[in-house]
């Protein structure tokens, strides 16, 4: 359910911790593998999520980004968390925990890309896609998307406050024609502005590929951002293999 | 709506992701066909259109909002591959930079909702082209489909997901019928905001709906008797 992205850059949280400083490419994987092993989890293992939650914790303590900053981001899981508190009405004890289980890594699924995106730029983020070997193809395609997403909303937002000024007030699905309309008026401009776009760039020498500006991670580096992974792959063990 | 993580398990969660890669990758491919060199800034503003038309809400009944997922939309504008591609950046960038659908339940969701739900959504209208060439009538109602069936499909992509790596806690009827009733509702939503918007885009720029290439009346010369 993405209703609301305000800005594009509500989520990150500006800073000069070591966090923020490892490259974006190791803070991916790291990100990916936490919640690869979060998932893995039994979910009986009541503690092994307990810790995954000091885990992230501790990884906030030192990125220096507060805990508010979190709570407030993390409403997106709301509409999960009503489904989760739901399955135990349809499906009585079994359905209660498959409804924790829902909710405690859907939780920290979400915690854990918050803090990726809290302590990492959108342009570092598809850096990180580059260094990690993603197609140029994908990664110029993203970065463009970035770049004029703002461009674009804030045209779609012009375009509403204009018909709102001039009256039109829809509550109804049947009354949504007006806005169809400005999305399809939206659809042109954006294609044409890409024509415009695809020239300008042409004239100053494109040549398909955007500069690669990022730097390879050191093995050390790839270790220090690898810890969370490693934590978490030692809790999953223990939650595993210990009866 | 996107999937969290914890809904399928970690074995299942890979095998889509896979599937995505793959879905990419020929998406990728017919995209540079259809449009070259101008690939990455055409597909990248029309990436960021979709990005911006989910921002919107628009009502479905007092107090109750939606918003527009795109996939057919894109798809019927700018071509099957060029469709699938965007909405799948688009679900890469909100998963990385907004934190919106679980890391885990990137491959599914881009699966369900930019391969499955646009292949859907490209099919049922190129089947009836006929139909939507004749008259603007015909080509809303082709569009009104095709986002439909994007929607609902879409969500079949889940049942099959679930039923492969769900929670065994519940029946697969019920969440079958859970999901497609919820998404033939958006569903409805989605076709009649998608037809209108096919139509505006048709009315202004016929030659920039990917449905109706090649209907173009050819210019007709007269002599001067």
């Amino acid at each position: 359910m993405s209703a609301g992205h305000a800005g594009t850059n509500v989520l990150h949280h500006p800073g000069d911790s070591p966090v923020h400083r490892l490259p974006p490419q190791v803070k991916i994987v790291a990100a990916l593998l936490t919640v690869i092993g979060v998932v893995a989890t039994p979910r009986e293992e009541f503690w092994a999520f307990g810790g995954y939650l000091v885990l992230v914790v501790t990884v906030w303590r030192m990125a220096r980004v507060p805990v508010s900053h979190f709570a407030k981001r993390a409403l997106i899981e709301v509409p999960f968390v009503v489904i989760a508190l739901l399955m135990p009405l349809l499906g009585g004890a079994a359905g209660a925990l498959a409804g924790w289980n829902i909710l405690a890594k859907g939780t920290l699924g979400v915690l854990t890309s918050l803090t990726l995106a809290a302590t990492t730029t959108p342009r570092e983020l598809i850096v990180g896609l580059q260094r990690l070997r993603t197609p140029a193809m994908l990664t110029t395609i993203a970065t463009l998307m970035l770049r004029y997403l703002e461009v674009i909303a804030a045209e779609a937002r012009r375009m509403r406050l204009a018909r709102i000024s001039r009256g039109h007030d829809p509550r109804f699905l049947w009354q949504v024609g007006a806005t169809a309309r400005g999305i399809g008026a939206l659809f042109i401009r954006s294609y044409e502005r890409g024509e415009r776009v695809h020239l300008a760039m042409v004239s100053r020498g494109w040549r398909g590929a955007m500069p690669d500006r990022g730097v390879a991670a050191s093995p050390a580096t790839w270790l220090a951002g690898l810890t969370p992974v490693l934590v978490t792959a030692a809790v999953l063990g223990t939650a595993v293999l210990v009866p | 709506m996107h999937m969290s993580d914890g809904l399928i398990n970690a074995p299942t969660s890979l095998i889509f992701g896979g599937v995505a890669v793959i879905g990419m990758a020929v998406a990728m491919v017919g995209a540079r066909r259809d449009l070259d060199d101008r690939t990455a800034p055409m597909a990248g503003l029309v990436a960021a259109f979709v990005f911006a038309t989910q921002m919107l809400n628009f009502p479905i009944l007092p107090g109750v909002s939606g918003h527009l997922l795109g996939g057919a939309l894109a798809a019927i504008l700018a071509g099957p591959y060029v469709g699938a591609l965007c909405v799948g950046i688009v679900l890469v960038v909100q998963a990385l930079v907004f934190a919106d659908g679980g890391l885990t339940a990137l491959g599914a969701n881009i699966t369900n909702m930019a391969i499955i739900g646009t292949a859907a959504g490209y099919l049922v209208a190129v089947a009836l082209r006929s139909v939507a060439t004749r008259s603007k009538t015909g080509l809303a109602a082709v569009a009104f489909l095709a986002a439909f069936l994007n929607t609902v499909i879409a969500s079949l992509g889940f049942v099959l997901e679930f039923a492969i790596g769900g929670d065994a806690a519940f029946s697969l009827g019920g969440v079958t019928a859970t999901m497609v009733g919820l998404h033939a509702l958006i569903g409805i939503g989605e076709g009649i905001i998608t037809a209108l918007t096919v139509t505006a885009v048709a009315a202004a720029r016929p030659d920039l709906v990917h449905l109706l290439r090649g209907t173009e009346k050819p210019l007709e010369i007269r002599s001067a008797a």
